[in-house]
């Protein structure tokens, strides 16, 4: 990974969970749920995906997200960040 | 008499991960025939991969240009970088999320995917974006799906 290995991050799925699998668990497992197109910047990283790619926020402060690799396949990260949150709910989308 | 289909001026062939050894040879094959038509190829992928294709094309008779997948996904959403044609190959999930974020970036663009792999079905059954898909079954022999490649961009004469 880029700038976002560098990171304190968990990993919340295990690798190789498919794009959908991560978006799938985002949606059943946070209340807060945002979401963006491939090319939205994140952890000054552009994000990858099928979209509309889901954004979870935990607690106020964490944000989960996918992060795909081309050997690996999609890992589903938690970061904490309380102003990368802040920018997601000012620059995301809330489902149609 | 056949007409060729229109040369596209740049094309960027996506590269996913090489544990699938059909893709390399796929790969040269690709930019050598886009190469010898005059288009401009720019093949991204991760490092591994660019330098499966450096060391065996060291004289660069096959490729052109390489670049890091992430330093091209950013130039491209960056809009410093464009090309008429997108080539991405996929044999696993990882590569169709890297196939939607090219439809995403290039709308207007000619999109080919083409799926291999051990089991391409499901995995092309993913696609749910406007784009070209070539799907067969391939790990090692590259043969059936170079035929069918051929076939999709008009190569169907070319000994190459």
């Amino acid at each position: 990974m880029g700038c976002i290995e560098n990171l304190k991050y968990e990993m919340i799925l295990p690798l190789g969970a498919s794009f959908k699998e991560c978006r799938e668990y985002s949606e059943k497992n946070f209340k807060e749920v945002w979401y963006v197109d491939p090319g939205y910047k994140l952890f000054d990283e552009y994000i990858i995906g099928l979209p509309p790619i889901a954004l979870g926020i935990e607690d106020g402060k964490k944000i989960i997200f996918p992060y795909t690799k081309p050997c690996h396949g999609t890992y589903l990260l938690r970061i904490e960040d309380v102003d990368e949150v802040e920018r997601v709910r000012k620059t995301a989308r809330k489902k149609k | 008499m056949t007409t060729l289909p229109a040369q596209p001026k740049k094309a960027l062939i996506v590269l996913g991960c090489p544990e699938a050894p059909a893709q390399q040879a796929l790969a040269f094959h690709v930019a050598h025939n886009l190469k010898t038509r005059g288009t401009d190829v720019l093949i991204a992928g991760n490092p591994s991969v660019l330098n499966l294709l450096k060391v065996s094309d060291p004289q660069r008779h096959y490729i052109a240009d390489t670049m890091v997948l992430e330093k091209c996904i950013a130039e491209v959403v960056e809009q410093k970088r464009d090309c008429d044609l997108c080539v991405v190959f996929a044999h696993n999930d990882a590569a169709i999320a890297y196939a939607a974020t090219m439809r995403h970036l290039l709308p207007e663009r000619r999109l080919v995917v083409i799926v291999f792999g051990k089991d391409p079905g499901p995995l092309a059954a993913e696609i749910n974006f406007p784009c070209e898909k070539i799907v067969t079954k391939a790990v090692h022999n590259p043969m059936q799906l170079k035929a069918k490649i051929n076939e999709v961009f008009g190569w169907a004469v070319s000994r190459t």
